[in-house]
């Protein structure tokens, strides 16, 4: 600074002095001693540990951290290296500078870890040296592999999750939500049921968690129970197994509802018929006729449950011949709906006879004369519904198009696989209710992931993965590329693929 | 001869106690060791005193001498003077930086010497960092070359980087020096005391020969 301002500064050589103990000549320093006479004077590993015993779970490969957690860590990874240094006391006497490993057998049930520090020694000289401690792995199994080893089965808490519908679309929807947030992670144990799943825990607090999770994501009710199992009166101690029953509300995505005169008058005059737009925590119901939307959370549901008047599964498939643009276009709760009159005849009927229904639809900026779309067959239905009956001089549309449909458009592409595929949950399944049920859990699985292709909404929460066998050929995309809604490629995460094999694979073809 | 001592288990022997040509003041301690070990260095050649300054055993730090004289605080209502800081052999003196006109004249005065403002290795406290006598002396041993050519200069007397009591950089508080003999701390290695011997001139020095030159140079002056 002095030297920057055009100051006269004097020239300082550093002398040498001779080193107090050996006479050597060399550099002053704060001990005024040689680097070899200041070793040999000073340990400053002294006091600090150099073997230290360790527990291993030789089953789930973790280490205990006293007291009571295990961390899962590979040899010579990153959490064992700050696993190891951690465990070693008085370091904080000194200053840690470098950490490594030097390797050993890993039969040996020794690691080595070659550590550097610094330390101040007499007055004011700073000392650096390195020196190796050593662990000694004991085996000792982890309460968690204990449970495992004496009863793979052995449960404490179960959360019994059910939604009472025809379909099990909700259940696929929600294991892809699970595994994104890793929500189920604690499980033991996972088993499909019939209209639902369920997830059993070896502690309450976890299926607590769980039970949370899903009330975040799904609309639901929960209530548990306990179950007791033994007690000592003598300690207090009482062992109980709990379980959770957690039901999803019955209604889904592209349901049509007719609302029970109560709730619709408490949502201002909705409907009565209305769709359900979209599921989250809440549900969200949408007026065709109005464009209104409404949401109706758990709590508000459960005070007056109803079913709904026609599931998605009833959809029929309708032609448009003619579309009239009523409104301009509307966003509601996230997404464009224009007011539209239109023409359409059902498919089934379309050439055989001249029934045409005019209809009002808020698909109309999805909708071109010649689309075909997906409606609920009001004019068809046989409907008992309790609700329906309630409202009387209601005149019911002869048909309410929910989607407009890729049907014609997809049997080209049929039995090629997609870009993308999805995780599943590692799930028991009982097979014991034949082929007819699979082949419906198949066909099911395949409209999920349709939807999923056709709604960005709802892939939003959801992690899709690249499929490795998927090769896109060019003539395919060339013809195809119209307007069939597909998971853009950006949207794709990368599966983290760990085995060697694959590793060495990707590197031959880079 | 260097001698190593201590003073009451401590090894800065240089703060208890005060070398010079001429006369030897040594603190009055607990035991009589110290006072005997300069009794019988220096009995027959110059008179060993024992004394304390303004009341404390500190008494190497608190006075400046040569065979002169000998400069003391004005006892301990005088704060001013207990930040006297300063070193001289019998020719030069190095002071404080900082130390005001009147007191440099006094120490010219009294001491007979050219008085030199100086810092060693950045240390204002010169009277700590370095001790000189008339044949050599030792500084700190951060001093820079350039630094030490200066103070050797000013000094007329070579001057080397050094250590005592096993690498302490206090070079007064450990070592008490006059022509012929040394003083130092207990801790003192062999090799700090060989540099101490032979930047001193302590091997080839005789207190006979020195007295013997000083007398002459007495009766010379007197003739």
């Amino acid at each position: 600074m002095a030297q920057e301002s055009g100051m006269f500064v004097v020239p300082q050589t550093v002398g040498s002095v001779l080193c107090c103990k050996c006479g050597i000549p060399m550099a002053p320093n704060a001990a005024n001693m040689c680097i070899t006479c200041l070793r040999s004077e000073v340990d400053i590993t002294e006091g600090l540990q150099k073997h230290v015993i360790i527990s291993h779970c030789p089953e789930c490969d973790s280490y205990l951290q006293p007291p009571r957690t295990w961390i899962k860590a590979q040899l010579e990874s990153k959490e064992l290296l700050t696993f190891c240094v951690k465990r070693l006391k008085n370091l904080n006497r000194v200053r840690l500078v470098h950490a490594e490993f030097v390797w050993t057998e890993p039969h040996s049930k020794r690691i080595k870890v070659k550590l550097k520090v610094q330390k101040e020694v007499l007055n004011g000289a700073i000392l650096e040296q390195s020196y190796i401690v050593e662990y000694v792995q004991q085996d000792h199994m982890c309460e968690s592999c204990t449970r495992v080893q004496a009863n793979p089965d052995q449960w404490v808490a179960s959360v019994q999750l059910r939604q009472h519908v025809t379909h099990r679309r909700t259940f696929f929807y929600l294991e892809q939500l699970i595994l994104k947030h890793d929500a189920a992670a604690r499980a033991i144990k996972i088993k499909q049921m019939d209209q639902g799943i369920d997830f059993f825990f070896s502690n309450r607090s976890h299926a607590v968690k769980f039970v949370e999770f899903v009330g975040k994501v799904a609309p639901v009710r929960s209530r548990h129970d306990k179950q007791l199992v033994s007690h000592d009166p003598k300690s207090n101690n009482y062992n109980y197994k709990y379980t959770f029953s957690v039901e999803i509300i019955p209604i889904c995505r592209e349901d049509l509802i007719c609302l029970p005169p109560k709730v619709a008058v408490s949502l201002g005059n909705l409907g009565p018929l209305v769709i359900c737009a979209k599921v989250t925590n809440s549900i969200a119901l949408l007026d065709p006729f109005t464009l209104r939307l409404c949401f109706l959370d758990a709590d508000q549901y459960w005070r007056s449950s109803f079913k709904s008047l026609l599931t998605s599964r009833q959809l029929v498939e309708y032609i448009v011949l003619d579309v009239e643009v009523v409104s301009s276009e509307v966003t509601v709760g996230g997404s464009k709906y224009v007011l539209a009159d239109a023409q359409v005849a059902r498919v089934s009927d379309f050439g055989k006879n001249d029934t045409i229904f005019s209809i009002r639809t808020h698909l109309g900026h999805l909708l071109n004369p010649g689309d075909y779309a997906l409606g609920f067959d009001l004019y068809g239905a046989n409907n008992n519904d309790i609700e329906l009956d309630k409202y009387k001089g209601l005149v019911l549309p002869e048909a309410i198009l929910v989607k407009k449909s890729y049907e014609e458009k997809r049997q080209r592409k049929r039995g090629k696989p997609r870009a993308w595929k999805l995780k599943s949950l590692n799930m028991e399944v009982d097979d014991s209710k034949g082929r007819t049920d699979q082949e419906r859990t198949i066909n099911e699985y395949e409209e999920f992931l349709r939807d999923l292709e056709e709604n960005p909404e709802l892939r939003f929460n959801i992690s899709l993965y690249r499929n490795k066998d998927y090769q896109p050929s060019e003539m395919a995309s060339m013809t195809d590329g119209e307007d069939l809604p597909s998971v853009p490629l950006e949207e794709l995460l990368a599966d983290l693929d760990l085995s060697d094999e694959e590793e060495g694979d990707d590197s031959m073809r880079e | 001869m260097a001698t190593r001592l201590m003073f009451e288990n401590s090894c800065e022997v240089g703060v208890f106690s005060k070398l010079t040509n001429a006369y030897c003041l040594v603190a009055i301690g607990g035991s009589e060791s110290f006072y005997s070990t300069f009794e019988a260095e220096l009995a027959d050649v110059i008179p060993v005193v024992k004394t304390s300054i303004a009341g404390t055993r500190i008494i190497g730090r608190l006075c400046a001498g040569n065979k002169n004289g000998l400069l003391l605080p004005h006892t301990t209502t005088d704060q001013e003077l207990q930040h006297l800081r300063n070193t001289c052999n019998d020719h030069v003196a190095l002071t404080h930086t900082d130390l005001d006109k009147e007191t440099e004249e006094l120490i010219a005065d009294v001491l007979g010497v050219e008085v030199f403002r100086q810092t060693i290795a950045g240390n204002i406290l010169v009277g700590s960092y370095c001790t000189f006598s008339n044949r050599g002396g030792l500084v700190h041993p951060h001093t820079s070359i350039e630094d030490l050519d200066e103070l050797s200069t000013l000094l007329q007397v070579p001057l080397v980087a050094g250590t005592v009591n096993r690498g302490s950089e206090v070079i007064a508080a450990g070592l008490t020096v006059n022509d012929w003999t040394a003083f130092c701390g207990s801790d003192t290695t062999a090799t700090e005391l060989s540099v101490i011997e032979s930047v001193f001139k302590l091997r080839e020095a005789q207190p006979s020969a020195i007295v013997d030159e000083m007398r002459k140079s007495l009766i010379d002056s007197y003739v």
